[in-house]
C-alpha cells in the first residue's frame, strides 16, 4: 500500500475539465516529481489532495484511508500539509506568528517535542529566527517560501506538499530550497513536489510523473526520466 | 438598515430633552440658538454658531466620546464580518435593536413599568442591568449566528457572487426590521429608565455623568477583550488567518465555517452590549427600525477608521460621537447627521482605506 493514492482523478473548474483521470502512487520516504507546463493540472493536482478543490469522479486514499470523506481542514490533522503555490503567507501576521499557524491543530504546544520543532525550523532556516517578529507581507521571496515550508513542518507531517517551491526565487535560495527538501525528506518524511524547474526537481525525485492538459503522460523513476530524450526536449531546455 | 417613517430622532432630543436630567444642568439649552428651533420656525436654514460650538465645546467632547462608544461597539461588528467575509451585513443594524429589544423586554420581566422611575438601591439597580446586558448579548449573539446561517451560509454554499450576498444583507434587515413591527408595533416602546444620569464630577465646566462613565468605560473595556480575542487566542487567530487567506487558512486546519460563526457571534454580542448602553442613553429608543440610523452611523465610523481593522472601528466611532456633536452645536440640529456623513466623504477623499487604513487582514497583532 502506498502512503498516498490517486485513482482516475477528475476535477473541474466550472465547465473547464482541468484533471482528465489522473492516477499517481506517493510511496512512505520518497520524493516525488509532478513535472509539467504551465496548466498542465499540477496546482490542481494538489488542491484536491489538500481539499481546497472537490472531486468530481475517481478515487484518493491516505494511509490507506478514503481521503475525500475528510474535510479538508482536518486533512492536515491526518499528517498531509501543503505548501500553497505562491507560498500563501499571512501578510498581517509576523514570523513567528506564521509558523504558529503552521502547529494550528497541534495540542502538545508545551510538549519538549513541540520546542524541539520549532527549533528545528529555525535551525533549517536561520533567516527566519532574524526576522521573527517581522510581518510576512514585508519578506522577500526566498523569505517567505522558506516561512512557508517552516510553517507546514510545524504540523508535523507525514507528507509535504511543496507546490513550485523555487518560483521566482534567486538561484541561491532555489538551492538552498532544495537542499532543505532532501534534508526534510532524509528525516522521514515523505515528499510530493510540483515543479516547473524540472532539472533540479528530476534530479531530486525517486519517482516522477509528467503532466500534460490533465493527464499523467509518463511516470518512472527521476534517473530514467532525466535520460529521456523527449522529456530532454520538452520540459529540461536540453537541446 | 431601511429607513421609515415616524421615527424619532433620539440623538437630537437627547440634548433638549427634559427625560434626560442632563438638560436641567446644561447651561447651553438656556441659549437662544439652542431654544430658537423650538419655538422660531422661521429660523434661518443654516447657522454658523461658532460661540456655540466653543460653549459647548468640552460638553460636545465629553457626550460625544459616551455616544461614540456605542457606535464603536456596533462598528466593530460591521468590522468584523467584513475582516472575515468581505461582506457588508447590513442587517447588523437589526442585530443591534434586538439587543435593545432583549434590555427593554428583561426590564418587563423585571417588572419595571414604562414611565415610572425605580427608587431601588444602586446594588439592585447595577444587577438588573447586567442581567439585562447579558440577555441582550445572547439575544444579538444568537439572531447573528441564526442569520449567518438562514442567510448567508447557503449563498456561501453555492458560491453566489458577491452582489448576492449584499443584497440578502439588505433584503434580510427588512425582513428582521419588519418581524420587530409585526411582533411589538410601531410605536416606540414606552421609557424604562433604570439608571438616571447624575453628574459626578467637571471637565472645564463641563458635567460628565455617571452614564457617561459607565458606556466609555465599559465599552472601552470590551473593545480590549475583543481586540486581545481577535489576536492573543488560537481561535482569534483562526479569524485573521482566514480574513487574510481563506485557502492557507484551510490547510492549515482552520475551520472557516466555524471561524465566520465565532466571528458573527462576537459582532452579535458586542451589538447586543452596545443595545443596553444604547437604551440607557435614549430610554426611548426600543422601535423596530430604531436600528436603522445607528447602524449607519456605526458602519459610517468602521469606514472613518478604516473597515477589517477593529481599532480602526474604535477610533472611526469615537471620532464620529464628537465630530457630529460639534457640528450640531455649529451648524444646528438638523446638521447633526449631515456633517456625520460628509465628514466620512471627505476623509475617503484623503484616505480612501479609512484613518487606520489598512484591513484586519493587514493589521499587525
Amino acid at each position: 500500500m502506498s502512503l498516498l493514492e490517486l485513482d482516475d482523478v477528475h476535477v473541474a473548474y466550472g465547465r473547464i475539465q482541468a484533471l482528465r483521470g489522473i492516477t499517481l502512487r506517493v510511496e512512505e520516504g520518497q520524493i516525488v516529481a509532478l513535472i509539467g507546463a504551465n496548466g498542465a493540472g499540477k496546482t490542481t493536482t494538489m488542491r484536491a489532495i489538500s481539499g481546497i478543490l472537490g472531486l468530481q469522479s475517481g478515487s484518493m486514499r491516505f494511509d490507506g484511508q478514503d481521503l475525500t470523506a475528510i474535510r479538508a481542514d482536518l486533512r492536515v490533522v491526518r499528517g498531509i500539509s501543503q505548501v500553497p503555490e505562491g507560498r500563501g503567507i499571512f501578510p498581517g501576521m509576523t514570523v513567528a506568528e506564521n509558523i504558529d499557524m503552521g502547529a494550528f491543530v497541534r495540542k502538545d504546544r508545551r510538549s519538549a517535542q513541540f520546542d524541539a520543532d520549532l527549533a528545528r525550523v529555525y535551525e533549517l532556516f536561520p533567516r527566519l529566527a532574524e526576522r521573527r517578529s517581522q510581518v510576512g507581507g514585508t519578506l522577500s521571496g526566498g523569505e517567505q517560501q522558506m516561512l512557508a515550508i517552516g510553517r507546514a513542518l510545524m504540523a508535523r507531517p507525514r507528507l509535504l506538499l511543496l507546490d513550485e517551491p523555487s518560483m521566482g526565487l534567486a538561484p541561491q535560495f532555489i538551492a538552498q530550497i532544495f537542499r532543505v527538501i532532501e534534508e526534510i525528506n532524509a528525516e522521514g518524511t515523505t515528499v510530493l513536489l510540483v515543479e516547473q524547474n524540472a532539472t533540479q526537481a528530476l534530479g531530486l525525485a525517486h519517482e516522477a510523473y509528467v503532466l500534460e492538459t490533465g493527464e499523467v503522460t509518463r511516470s518512472g523513476t527521476g534517473a530514467e526520466l532525466l535520460a529521456d530524450p523527449t522529456i530532454q526536449d520538452a520540459y529540461l531546455g536540453v537541446t | 438598515m431601511p429607513a421609515g417613517g415616524g421615527r424619532p430622532t433620539p440623538p437630537q432630543e437627547r440634548v433638549i430633552s427634559p427625560v434626560l436630567g442632563l438638560a436641567v444642568l446644561d447651561p447651553a439649552v438656556l441659549d437662544p440658538a439652542v431654544l430658537a428651533p423650538l419655538v422660531a420656525p422661521s429660523e434661518p436654514w443654516i447657522n454658523f454658531d461658532v460661540g456655540l460650538l466653543v460653549d459647548r465645546f468640552w460638553a460636545n467632547t465629553i457626550n460625544g466620546l459616551a455616544y461614540g462608544s456605542i457606535y464603536a461597539l456596533v462598528a466593530l461588528g460591521y468590522t468584523l464580518v467584513y475582516g472575515v467575509l468581505q461582506l457588508i451585513n447590513f442587517a447588523h443594524s437589526e442585530i443591534f435593536i434586538l439587543g435593545v429589544f432583549g434590555v427593554y423586554l428583561t426590564f418587563l420581566a423585571l417588572g419595571f413599568e414604562p414611565g415610572a422611575i425605580p427608587d431601588l438601591p444602586l446594588g439592585f439597580i447595577i444587577v438588573d442591568l447586567i442581567l439585562a446586558g447579558l440577555v441582550a448579548m445572547v439575544v444579538s449573539g444568537l439572531a447573528a449566528v441564526l442569520l449567518e446561517r438562514t442567510a448567508y451560509r447557503p449563498l456561501r454554499r453555492r458560491r453566489a457572487p458577491r452582489l448576492a450576498f449584499l443584497i440578502t444583507a439588505i433584503g434580510a434587515s427588512f425582513v428582521l426590521q419588519q418581524l420587530i413591527r409585526i411582533w411589538r408595533g410601531s410605536n416606540p416602546e414606552g421609557t424604562i429608565r433604570l439608571l438616571p444620569p447624575t453628574p459626578v464630577f467637571e471637565i472645564f465646566g463641563a458635567p460628565v455623568t455617571n452614564l457617561q462613565i459607565l458606556i466609555f468605560v465599559a465599552s472601552l473595556a470590551m473593545f480590549v477583550v475583543a481586540d486581545t480575542f481577535v489576536n492573543r487566542t488560537r481561535l482569534g487567530r483562526g479569524i485573521r488567518a482566514v480574513a487574510q487567506d481563506p485557502d492557507t487558512a484551510t490547510l492549515m486546519g482552520v475551520n472557516r465555517e466555524r471561524v465566520i460563526t465565532i466571528t458573527f457571534l462576537v459582532g452579535g454580542l458586542l451589538a447586543g452590549v452596545a443595545g443596553l448602553f444604547y437604551l440607557m442613553t435614549i430610554p426611548q429608543g426600543a422601535v423596530y427600525n430604531g436600528g436603522f440610523l445607528l447602524g449607519i452611523k456605526a458602519f459610517t465610523a468602521a469606514v472613518l477608521g478604516g473597515i477589517g481593522n477593529l481599532r480602526g472601528a474604535l477610533l472611526g466611532g469615537l471620532i464620529l460621537g464628537v465630530a457630529e456633536n460639534y457640528g450640531q452645536s455649529l451648524f444646528g440640529g438638523d446638521w447633526r447627521d449631515v456633517v456625520a456623513f460628509v465628514l466620512l466623504v471627505v476623509v475617503l477623499m484623503f484616505r480612501p482605506t479609512g484613518i487606520l487604513g489598512e484591513s484586519l487582514a493587514r493589521s499587525r497583532a
